[in-house]
């Protein structure tokens, strides 16, 4: 498979959105002593790799997942009333518009992102960077649609990260990073591969900065996770709707570096 | 078990297809369990329900199997006793909890739960329902997982609006000076059919477990959910606003984005991981705000 030239672009580190001010809590568990060397690194990267980026992964192929299936459920203004299941449908109301109901199952993801990061710390560091992911997206990948003048009123719809904008203002980071890698014209592996990546890359980097290590050591460390980074992405990819048996690994020992670091005096990093 | 993690729970009842990939679930469970059977496994389902009468908690069922067997020990207060050992690989046990509206049922155990190896996994699911203006306290003994061991937990909370819960899980790895089997522990909590908590914990891949970012140098972690918190009026916010988490050595409270709080503790024994726990628990009760941090 080729790779989508859009992937390299959400996920280098020089895109503007923010990343390099988070370390995913590399710099607490620095200042803590638990990764003071290459091999701590090593280790803290991979079980990152494993928990948070797994599950960011998974968030992120369910993402662009609904992003591909919101371009293809035709005008806004029809009723789709079998996207949200008999129940949810009920609750908003006979025959939710194809509007509603994406606004609805956007903000039903990202409030099965939220169960998964018990950390308000963690929460605060994913929405900080998915609102400027998506501010960023959507001037990179602007709905066709919208400048559309040939559709008629009732097909002239938003794009995926329009409608995750309009239902989540500041949603988080992988939700965010699946709606963009969508709107990129990338797969939903795609996305968990990029979210993955980004679960390690910042704090890898963090890391040299902050332990003053070899650079190119650290990067071998991250050559030697490429293929957890595949095993993680094709992993993360098969879970479709109901989204409540998505991957929630936890890691407890980053929900606590997360809100010590938050409370820390002096800090480098935001996260 | 294969340590990918694959979650096989559905939680949200307001749904019938996510019933019936419950329903699914437990089925592939037991397929699975039956054909790794060697020596005859055990199947058990233990069940309570409570109901009001007259204004007060009366348990209506008490229904249990061996080795799953529940003693009622006070109005409202049921302990599991343990009647065998194990679970051993391939036993399956269930533990069903009906908390009717407005009435209160306490859990507790006698003892520890021992999970030793055996042929294929053991399995405990627990499924418990909590109706509006009804109160759970879950807190059993510690699981812990003997050297070899192949284990499955499977807990789903639903929670109506105006429903309360505590919630305690602690898993030891291993007993004292020994190796954890393996384990995958899946949680998942529901709030007015809303998603409030999800967790994962896989014990038995050392690469993991030890990294500094998942439990580091501890062997036991515990976790209690608590849900509302008494102290602040249970409003469902999306943002992070409002949420101050308490932090200390091994132990985290941590409001969600839900109306409820989870204590996360790590610790390198049991006697510590309570403590732990305990402290947070009572943070997060609002009952011991500003008291000694532990150590």
């Amino acid at each position: 498979m080729a790779v989508n030239p859009a992937l390299l672009l959400l996920t280098d580190s020089r895109l503007p959105a923010g990343g390099h001010a988070h370390s995913g809590g590399t710099e607490q568990a620095i200042a803590t002593g638990t990764v003071h060397d290459l091999a701590s690194l090593a280790a803290f990267l991979r079980g990152r790799l494993h928990t948070s980026g797994h599950v960011a992964a998974a968030l992120a192929a369910a993402a662009c997942a609904l992003g591909e299936e919101s371009s293809r459920t035709g005008a806004c203004a029809q009723p789709w009333p079998e996207a949200l299941g008999a129940s949810r449908a009920e609750a908003l109301g006979t025959s939710p518009t194809r509007s509603e109901a994406l606004g609805a199952l956007w903000i039903l993801l990202d409030a099965e992102a939220d169960a998964r990061t018990a950390s308000p710390a963690q929460r605060a560091a994913s929405r900080t960077q998915g609102r400027l992911l998506l501010r960023v997206a959507r001037r990179l990948w602007p709905s066709p649609t919208l400048d559309d003048l040939t559709a008629g009123p009732d097909l002239r719809c938003p794009g995926a990260l329009d409608d995750l904008a309009l239902a989540v203002p500041n949603p988080h980071h992988p939700i965010a990073l699946g709606a963009a890698a969508h709107a990129a014209g990338a797969s939903p592996e795609d996305a968990a591969l990029a979210a993955a990546y980004h679960a390690i890359t910042g704090p890898a980097t963090a890391a040299v900065r902050l332990l003053g290590l070899d650079p190119v050591a650290v990067h071998g460390l991250l050559a030697d996770l490429t293929p957890d980074l595949a095993t993680t992405a094709s992993d993360a990819t098969p879970y479709s709707r109901p989204w409540a048996e998505l991957p929630a690994r936890s890691a407890p020992a980053l929900d606590l570096l997360a809100e010590r670091h938050a409370g820390a005096k002096v800090r480098l990093f935001v996260s | 078990m294969t340590d990918t993690g694959s979650p096989e729970t559905a939680s949200d009842t307001s749904s019938d297809a996510q019933e019936g990939t419950w329903a699914n679930t437990l089925a592939a469970v037991e397929q699975r369990a039956q054909t790794d059977i060697g020596r005859r496994a055990m199947r058990a389902r233990a069940a309570v329900a409570t109901s009001l009468a007259g204004g007060r908690t009366v348990i209506s069922r008490l229904s249990s199997m061996p080795p799953l067997t529940l003693r009622q020990t006070g109005p409202q207060t049921v302990y599991l006793v343990s009647t065998a050992a194990g679970p051993l690989g391939g036993d399956r046990l269930d533990l069903d909890l009906d908390i009717a509206p407005g009435t209160s049922l306490e859990v507790g155990s006698v003892a520890g739960t021992l999970v030793l190896p055996g042929s294929g996994e053991s399995v405990m699911a627990i499924s418990a329902r909590v109706g509006a203006g009804a109160a759970l306290r879950f807190a059993p003994q510690p699981t812990v997982l003997a050297a070899g061991c192949a284990h499955r937990l499977v807990v789903r909370l639903t929670l109506a609006a105006g429903a309360r819960a505590f919630w305690r899980e602690e898993i030891v790895f291993g007993r004292y000076g020994e190796a954890p089997g393996r384990c995958h522990a899946r949680f998942d909590a529901t709030y007015d059919g809303r998603p409030l908590l999800r967790q994962e914990y896989t014990v038995g891949g050392p690469a993991i477990d030890a990294s500094p970012a998942v439990y580091g140098d501890a062997r036991c972690i515990g976790t209690t959910l608590i849900t509302p918190p008494p102290a602040t009026p249970p409003v469902v916010t999306p943002s992070e606003a409002a949420s101050e988490a308490v932090v200390a050595e091994g132990v985290a409270v941590l409001p969600l984005a839900g109306p409820g709080v989870l204590v996360s503790a790590l610790a390198t024994d049991a006697v510590a991981l309570r403590r732990r726990l305990e402290w947070g628990e009572g943070i997060a009760l609002g009952s011991l705000a500003g008291a000694a941090r532990p150590t």
